[in-house]
């Protein structure tokens, strides 16, 4: 059975929001019905403040999709449409205190509903981006479709180049033999043949930023979600930048804290979006994250 | 009121007979059936007794045609594995798009070393086309695996006639049986089956114990080597604590055949009956006319399998479901796909299993339980409105691909 949170539950057994909203003026419907999950979300929008005065969904789903669904409503309700698009998928799971990973996509679907939604009352075409495949790390939550796309795309050789791009199969490893394959059948796209053992690329500096650009960049995430530490009692501090790889110093009461796997979790989310690359970060006190994020 | 226990497909509750049979194993009989001395003696003769348990249990001619193995999986592995192993010559194999994972992995797995693997279909109702069958045997194949009985719907295939094909073809047949045996009267002698897979949780033993059934004078080939037990066949130290408990359950089970094949069968059309009078859009998958006497698949259209789940454990209700989600898989059920179940329903399986244990009252509760969940999960669905489907439903909702 799924490791579901209480609040999955509550969301799940009494969902808030649900059924059709007759004079919604914005609809959004996404979901892959072959994959068992799909979600309708019905927005009333005051069109002289773009507020979002009322929010209903329907979902054809599991027990996660439909706390998704119901999470999102709750999350928007009031907010600008501006605001409201600002909802990421992590934080639909932050508030539903995480999903297990294989259920990450329930709350992607719903941040992609929001967005057609969104598009549907300005009157646009909203067109999905990304394809899902099978997942393969379970750690981590990368899925067949990222992995072949990434190896497809930075020409990658080894299992540990697709780690250090995707994340994929940097935890327990035991997902090792399915990128393997993955590796085998797409460098017999570019008629090349899988060698183990082959050392990974030298990991190449993303596009158009220098050294010191990245880490002004860095250093500036950790000085948005500083305040939030703060308030806890806690600090964040840059220990160093090694390739993909972002060491950090959890202080006051933010070190040994229970939740500190969560909060990098979170930080580390953030860094990937603002750099736009993979990167992990990890706290100079080694294995917090590793310990949190790879129970199975 | 106690939980309700209907997925006994998944696994069983170890019989207390069973519980008080094994427990002198543990302590006072715990010497290694190899010793010499009398401590490992009366073991031996413990796991002797078992086996001619079980022999009687699948109607096998000889008891030395049961290898007591670790699981049904383990008993699978080393058939196929070893019929490829015996016949080098032979580089087909035979099998059925419905196979447990066990067989299916496997297979695919074999096909990357150069092994070609024949799937053959089931139609609506989960049946097998005989004819395709035999176009496909040929001194290429080097053994044939057909499933007893479906694990998701309960479905027959016709293994004692596709045995006698095989045979006739000169390739080895291998039938995974888990969820038949104890179920289903067996007589292996009578049979051309060469290898049988028994798993002892579902039939009231531990789990972490299973048999593979060897006809005499099948060619066979090890998984495991190194020692002497189970005559050289699967060595390994014996688990002689959960085969003395299989051995108490399948004599249990030879007892208690008739009843699971009338009382159990009654619960079990009553429980189907019940919810499909009380549940529009619903219907049974796999073939109700020719399955197993203890489960029952419906599929609820319109709604997904894991939420149903988590309702009917709300009410201490425990099936099980062919939906993606429950699985943590993209597809829902392969089992609901080759029939061709269209996603909309297959995603909304729900597999009711019971045993000689489940009684009246549990039937009625469910019976009493299921329509509210559905009717309560299809109000937050898309594609049904007020107490029926949206009028052309794949048009009243058509998601984007996301």
């Amino acid at each position: 059975m799924w490791d579901y949170s209480e609040k999955v539950k509550e969301h799940f057994f009494q969902p808030r929001n649900a059924g059709v909203l007759a004079d919604a003026n914005g609809v959004g419907d996404v979901g892959s019905i072959s994959c068992g999950d799909a979600l309708r979300l019905m927005l009333k929008v005051d069109p002289d403040t773009d507020t979002i005065l009322a929010a209903n969904f329907q979902t054809f789903g599991c027990g996660s999709a439909i706390a998704s669904s119901s999470a999102l409503t709750e999350m928007i309700k009031g907010k600008t449409l501006d605001e409201a698009l600002k909802v990421s998928n992590q934080d639909i799971a932050d508030y539903l205190d995480g999903l297990p990973p294989e259920k990450m996509h329930c709350s992607v679907m719903g941040r992609e509903a929001l967005q057609a939604a969104v598009a549907n009352y300005r009157g646009e075409v909203w067109s999905d981006d990304h394809e899902e495949g099978a997942l393969v790390c379970k750690c981590f939550a990368i899925d067949a479709v990222m992995i072949e796309d990434t190896i497809r795309a930075n020409n990658l050789s080894s299992v540990q180049d697709v780690t250090n791009y995707t994340k994929a199969g940097g935890g327990c490893s035991s997902c090792h033999e399915g990128i393997e394959e993955i590796l085998v059948k797409v460098m017999a796209e570019r008629g090349e043949s899988f060698k183990p053992g082959t050392p990974a690329k030298e990991e190449a500096k993303p596009a158009g930023m220098t050294n010191l650009q990245r880490i002004r960049k860095i250093e500036a995430v950790l000085d948005a979600v500083r305040p939030q530490l703060k308030r806890d009692g806690g600090d964040i501090e840059l220990v160093d930048v090694e390739g993909k790889t972002i060491y950090v110093n959890m202080k006051g009461a933010c070190a040994g804290c229970q939740m500190e796997a969560l909060t990098l979790q979170g930080i580390q989310q953030k860094l990937m979006e603002e750099l736009k690359e993979f990167i992990k970060i990890v706290p100079t006190k080694a294995g917090a994250l590793s310990r949190a994020t790879c129970h199975p | 009121m106690e939980g309700i226990y209907f997925d006994n497909n998944a696994t069983t509750r170890v019989d207390e007979a069973v519980v008080e049979a094994m427990l002198p194993y543990f302590t006072e009989q715990f010497g290694n059936p190899s010793s010499m001395h009398s401590f490992g003696n009366k073991v031996g003769l413990a796991i002797k007794k078992a086996r001619m348990q079980v022999q009687e249990l699948l109607g096998a001619e000889h008891d030395s045609e049961i290898i007591f193995t670790s699981c049904g999986t383990e008993s699978d592995s080393t058939a196929i594995l070893s019929a490829l192993k015996a016949q080098p010559e032979r580089k087909e194999i035979i099998t059925t798009v419905v196979e447990h994972p066990a067989i299916l992995t496997l297979c695919a797995w074999l096909e990357k070393d150069g092994y070609k693997v024949h799937y053959l279909k089931v139609d609506g109702k989960g049946r097998l086309d005989l004819n395709e069958y035999k176009k496909l045997l040929s001194d290429q194949t080097a053994v044939v695996s057909a499933m007893w009985a479906n694990n998701e719907t309960g479905t027959f295939f016709p293994v004692v006639e596709m045995a006698e094909l095989a045979n006739a073809a000169g390739a080895m047949f291998h039938t995974d049986a888990v969820q038949a045996v104890g179920k289903v009267p067996l007589n292996l002698k009578d049979t051309k089956i060469d290898m049988l897979s028994v798993s002892g949780h579902k039939l009231h033993a531990p789990k972490g114990i299973g048999v593979l059934y060897l006809k005499r004078g099948t060619r066979f080939r090890p998984l495991l080597r190194g020692g002497h037990q189970e005559r050289g066949r699967r060595a390994g130290t014996e688990n002689s604590t959960s085969i003395v408990g299989l051995g108490k359950a399948a004599e249990m089970a030879m007892e208690a055949m008739a009843f699971e094949n009338t009382e159990v069968k009654r619960l079990r059309d009553k429980l189907e009956a019940g919810i499909l009078a009380k549940v529009p859009r619903s219907f049974v998958t796999g073939n109700p006319d020719d399955r197993l006497p203890n489960t029952s698949n419906i599929a609820f259209e319109f709604i997904e399998g894991e939420a149903i789940l988590l309702l009917l454990n709300k009410f201490g209700i425990a099936a099980s479901s062919g939906s993606a989600c429950t699985s943590g898989s993209l597809e829902p059920s392969h089992v609901m796909r080759a029939m061709g179940i269209p996603y909309t329903a297959a995603h909304g399986t729900v597999r009711f299993s019971l045993s000689r244990y489940s009684t009246e009252a549990e039937v009625d509760r469910v019976i009493a339980v299921v329509p509210e969940i559905i009717a309560q999960l299809r109000k937050l669905s898309p594609y049904w409105e007020g107490d029926k489907p949206a009028a052309e439903p794949e048009k009243a909702f058509a998601p984007t691909y996301a």
